[in-house]
């Protein structure tokens, strides 16, 4: 919990703030409802009506005072959420920068990474119904029992009794019943959801083999068992807010039973039993707040373990210089795995010397992508070393060792943006005469001119659809704005036919000028432009001779 | 806001007995509200005359507050319960639908989102028939049935009561309208910035390469800011509505107090009566504020009922126009006929005035670039899409007019990206063919060279495979894929990139077995590989939606 108040904490003042005004909306409503009901049964003693006017005003002054603070209280309560919002997404962020990619490839599959940015949001709820109405139920109870008590304590005792119990009992009744339906309809609701994706999915070869009627017997068959059991659970639903009301008439009661039996003035009696009745609106909530906190602090609980994991490198506490060009890299007898994994790479060596062209080629899962994370110092190797102009990379800064490399990888994002950010993103100060000449180089030129919007165009998940082409395309655009010398193709040409693999390694060689190119590929396409060819093969390179080409 | 979807009344059986209920338990929650305001009255006045007050009034108050909580209470079960039965009659429509007349999902609603909809929707829908409808009766019955009753006591009062209370359903008006746009105004803001910062997320392996990584912190903290203030701006509006609201509500309770009390001062309202009105003012607009209050999760759970409903209506993709029998491609050839076709969501057609004729007995390869089409004549051949304009026709007789069950009956189709059940090898193999034995399912596997892959599983036929059952990889589950469409040794065969995922080995066996079928059945291979293509009859390419003639030497 400290560690969550700590990733989602807020403004002090702001939370203050919020408790104070939502305090003053419920002590003005109970001071409404008091003051009228002391009004009506003075009224009936038939006094001067001049003695009244004081508590005219006040029923006036709290009719008034009610709604503005009201107002106030949703204001800053909304305003603390989306601080709070905005304040969690750049903190999770912050500490999830120096995960990527290593740490976070376990978010990789089924939308686990969707999944944790829904929690990150999630957490402003943290507030706006957690804490919030906590602070409030307890500061406005304070209040109204206080002021009970001041007329009579006994009639105050009994307020702070019925209140305290309906602060509880009603919240533990959701909590409890919450969790027994969600335990009991998560296997039925997770069968049924499966059952329906899996026979959507197959809907197709449902259809056309005519077995669509047995697929949807199944599902009736999920459903039947998940209308069952929510049926049993429909019991549960409002049984909280039954007890919470029926706690209330109890404490109604009692206090107007606390204040007959004792010496209290005639005209109080009404004053303390209307006061009774409106202090509940301070307890109220607590119940959906039961409600909402579980799934809340479980969010919490998966956005801290996704933020716990320690980066897998690290700065030297006193960097060397960045090395200038020309300079080769290397990789050299280089073991690495990831965390207590079997070794992906075993006395793996490779060097580049400086404008050299080198293929690396192999079958998937041999470790491609791991040598070139090394590399890029993504990840530190077990054994061996990684080296930059001949000095390992551990006694660089991180930032120094990755600027010398221009990536084009086959799982490059392409961002919600326009076509130009995507491409900018390699070199920001960059102008749109050097944009337009990278997109050239990179054959996308035409393509780029000839849409209505140019290269303010808006692509990725938002924006217009990159075919498998022109994403490749887009991602040699950026590396090739990049002034890295060492450029990595990495499996480029994974989602392409033969001919524009052929056609894109051409371009990418042809663009890539003096740079050095390390291109990671398991395909036989434009293997004939490197100068050297080697093979990945058990986690360890081997030579290819040029001629032979290998096999897809 | 509405309160229903009339569309709901009609078609789903739970709704109407609901709102029976609601009604009933409705009317019946006036008599503790009524019976709570007169006791409090009655045992303060008692009180006042310096009577002794009877126990039996406090506990009679005690109860009827309980009375109050147990008919909620009732009110959210019945509620509940409809909320689920209703769900599952649309949910089991809409799966029935997908499954019968939009097997490709030409929508692009995705299975999982259309499953979240289906099954976790429920909790929207929920919260609609046990909080917000209940809520809804509630502010039409209460009001007017508390104002008759103070008439009966105190005509002044209750004339007050009426002036104040349109106040109410009028700002409550207001307010739907503003706060619905401006609700959804800020959802798609809140929505766009979450995306947003996803993308940041899912970005950073390639921020970081380029070393833009450390910057985006700040970017995201900026953003957030940015949608606050702009939030704040027009909620100071939106919440001022219901402001007046609430305000027209205390000062409602204020006015009814003083001038009571003003009455009472001069003796001519009794102290009961003035405390019984007193009681029952907030009670007035209580009903009107709380369903306020529940706007929200009322548009959520009628958005997901009207998101079921669309897709319940949505026109069908194979239209089953007609019930004549379907030609045997055995016997007669198979021929697009100037057939085009759009998907919905493009405006640009895939396929335009193409011709294609298979001949009984003849295997032909269709090739052509990822984009080209191919896989959407195998749909339209297959059945399971009709052609925007031009005709399918086999033996002259037009598709549309047959009864797509049974020319789906003398096709099998083995699409680009088959899936398997999450069933055993052999129910998978029986998909189409449920009386095939045991010993006619392994002749098709070993046809499909899928014999060795399943001697390979743990327990062989009886391997549960699918999602959630053992692995197999892309070429291993093509494999059974094909095994499961030659199980059920129909006329015309549709293999769309058989050979995709495989090793050379296995490429070799599926063109083997393509070779052996050519000549007994009807045959159509879409191919990449020039080794399929090379036993075939034919070869067509397709380039932009139409034939192109295909020299045969390209096969060898």
């Amino acid at each position: 919990m400290r560690a969550l108040l700590r990733l989602a904490g807020a403004p002090r003042g702001r939370l203050a703030l919020a408790v104070a005004l939502g305090t003053a909306s419920i002590v003005c409503a109970a001071g409404l409802m008091a003051t009228a009901g002391y009004l009506i049964t003075r009224a009936a003693e038939q006094p001067p009506i001049l003695s009244l006017t004081v508590a005219i005003v006040a029923v006036r002054f709290f009719g008034l005072a009610r709604p503005l603070a009201r107002y106030g209280e949703r204001l800053a309560s909304h305003d603390l959420a989306l601080r709070v919002l905005a304040r969690v997404r750049a903190r999770v962020l912050a500490r999830i920068e120096p995960l990527a990619p290593g740490e976070l490839s376990a978010y990789r599959h089924g939308d686990l990474l969707a999944r944790a940015v829904t929690d990150v949001d999630a957490l402003q709820d943290l507030h706006l119904r957690g804490l919030v109405p906590a602070l409030v139920a307890v500061a406005a109870s304070a209040v109204t029992v206080g002021a009970s008590a001041a007329v009579e304590p006994a009639a105050g005792a009994v307020l702070a009794a019925g209140l305290l119990a309906a602060a509880t009992l009603p919240p533990a009744v959701a909590i409890g019943t919450g969790r027994t339906s969600a335990r009991r309809q998560a296997g039925a609701r997770g069968t049924l959801t499966a059952e329906i994706v899996a026979s959507l999915e197959a809907a197709p070869e449902l259809a056309a083999a005519g077995a669509g009627s047995g697929a949807e017997a199944r599902l009736a068959a999920a459903d039947r068992r998940l209308v069952a059991c929510a049926r049993r659970d429909a019991l549960g639903g409002g049984l909280a807010e039954a007890l919470a009301t029926a706690l209330t008439g109890a404490t109604v009661a009692g206090v107007l039973g606390a204040a007959l039996a004792a010496p209290v003035d005639r005209v109080e009696v009404a004053l303390l039993g209307l006061l009774a009745l409106a202090a509940f609106e301070a307890v109220t909530p607590l119940t959906a707040v039961a409600r909402t906190l579980p799934s809340t602090l479980g969010a919490g609980a998966r956005v801290l373990a996704l933020t716990a994991a320690r980066p897998a490198v690290a700065d030297p506490p006193a960097p060397a210089p960045a090395p200038a060009w020309p300079f080769a890299v290397a990789l050299e007898d280089v073991g690495a795995r990831y965390g207590d994994g079997p070794d992906v790479l075993g006395g793996a060596a490779l060097r580049i010397e400086p404008g050299e062209r080198v293929a690396l080629v192999g079958a998937s899962g041999t470790g491609k992508t791991t040598a070139v994370r090394l590399l890029l110092r993504f990840l530190d190797p077990v054994a061996g070393r990684v080296t930059l102009a001949g000095r390992d990379v551990r006694e660089l800064r991180a930032a120094d060792v990755r600027a010398a490399f221009a990536v084009a990888a086959q799982d490059a994002h392409v961002f919600t943006a326009t076509i130009r950010e995507n491409v900018a993103l390699a070199r920001p100060e960059a102008s749109d005469a050097e944009i337009d000449i990278a997109l050239d180089r990179a054959q996308l030129g035409g393509w780029v001119r000839s849409l209505p919007e140019g290269r303010n165009t808006l692509v990725g998940e938002a924006g217009r659809e990159l075919s498998g082409g022109q994403r490749q395309r887009l991602g040699l655009a950026r590396a090739l704005l990049s002034q890295a010398p060492v450029l990595v193709l990495d499996e480029p040409t994974a989602h392409l036919d033969p001919p524009a693999a052929r056609a894109f390694v051409h371009d990418a060689m042809t663009a890539a000028e003096g740079r050095s190119v390390l291109l990671i590929t398991h395909r036989p396409e434009g293997l004939e432009l490197a100068d050297r060819v080697l093979r990945l093969e058990r986690g360890r390179v081997a030579a290819l001779p040029a001629s032979a080409a290998p096999a897809a | 806001m509405r309160p229903l979807d009339p569309r709901l009344l009609r078609r789903t059986r739970a709704v109407r007995p609901l709102l029976a209920a609601d009604v009933a338990l409705g009317l019946c929650t006036v008599v503790p509200i009524v019976a709570q305001a007169a006791l409090l009255a009655r045992i303060v006045a008692t009180a006042f005359a310096g009577d002794p007050v009877a126990t039996r009034d406090l506990v009679l108050l005690a109860l009827a507050f309980a009375a109050r909580g147990a008919l909620g209470w009732a009110m959210e079960v019945t509620g509940r319960r409809a909320a689920g039965s209703v769900m599952s009659e649309l949910r089991l429509g809409v799966l029935a639908r997908r499954l019968r007349a939009h097997p490709l999902a030409l929508d692009g609603t995705g299975s999982g989102e259309l499953a979240a909809v289906a099954v976790q929707g429920v909790d929207a829908l929920e919260s609609h028939f046990a909080r917000s409808l209940p809520q809804l009766v509630l502010a039409a019955l209460v009001p007017p049935a508390i104002i008759a009753w103070v008439a009966a006591l105190d005509l002044e009062s209750a004339i007050v009561m009426a002036l104040t209370l349109p106040f109410v359903p009028v700002f409550m008006w207001l307010i739907g309208r503003a706060s619905a746009q401006r609700a959804a105004e800020r959802g798609d803001a809140l929505r766009r910035l979450s995306a947003q910062f996803l993308d940041v997320v899912r970005g950073l392996p390639t921020l970081r390469a380029f070393g833009r990584g450390s910057e985006q912190a700040a970017r995201v903290a900026d953003a957030g800011d940015a949608y606050r203030r702009a939030t704040l701006s027009t909620l100071r509006l939106a919440f001022l509505s219901g402001a007046v609201l609430e305000l027209a509500a205390t000062l409602g309770v204020a006015l009814v107090a003083v001038t009571a009390g003003v009455r009472l001062a001069d003796g001519s309202l009794g102290l009961q009566t003035g405390l019984t009105v007193l009681v029952l003012a907030p009670e007035l607009y209580l009903p009107l504020r709380r369903l306020g209050a529940e706007y929200h999760a009322s548009a959520d759970g009628l958005a997901v009922a009207e998101r079921l409903l669309e897709l319940l209506d949505a026109p069908p993709e194979v239209p089953a126009r007609g019930r004549a029998p379907a030609p045997d491609p055995a016997q007669v050839p198979v021929r697009l006929e100037r057939v085009s076709f759009a998907y919905p969501a493009r405006a640009a057609p895939v396929l335009a005035d193409l011709d294609l004729e298979l001949a009984p007995g003849e295997t032909v390869a269709l090739v052509g670039a990822s984009g080209a089409g191919k896989s959407t004549v195998a749909a339209l051949l297959a059945g399971l899409l009709a052609p925007t304009s031009g005709r399918v026709l086999a033996g002259g007789v037009d598709l549309a007019t047959c009864d797509p069950a049974a020319w789906r009956a003398r096709v099998a189709w083995v699409p680009q990206h088959p899936v398997l059940l999450r069933a055993s090898v052999a129910d998978n193999l029986a998909l189409g063919a449920p009386r095939a034995s045991r010993a006619q399912l392994r002749a098709a596997a070993r046809l499909a060279g899928a014999d060795g892959v399943i001697a390979r599983l743990p327990d062989g036929y009886d391997t549960i495979v699918g999602d959630g059952g053992r692995a197999l990889s892309p070429g291993e589950r093509r494999r059974i894929a094909l095994a499961r469409a030659l199980a059920r040794d129909t006329p015309l065969l549709i293999l769309d990139e058989p050979a995709a995922d495989l090793d050379p080995e296995a490429v070799a066996h599926v063109a083997a077995t393509i070779a052996r079928l050519g000549g007994e059945r009807t045959l159509l291979v879409i191919a990449h590989r020039p080794e399929l293509a090379a036993g075939a009859d034919r070869v067509l390419r397709l380039e932009r939606g139409a034939i192109v003639p295909e020299p045969l030497r390209a096969a060898a």
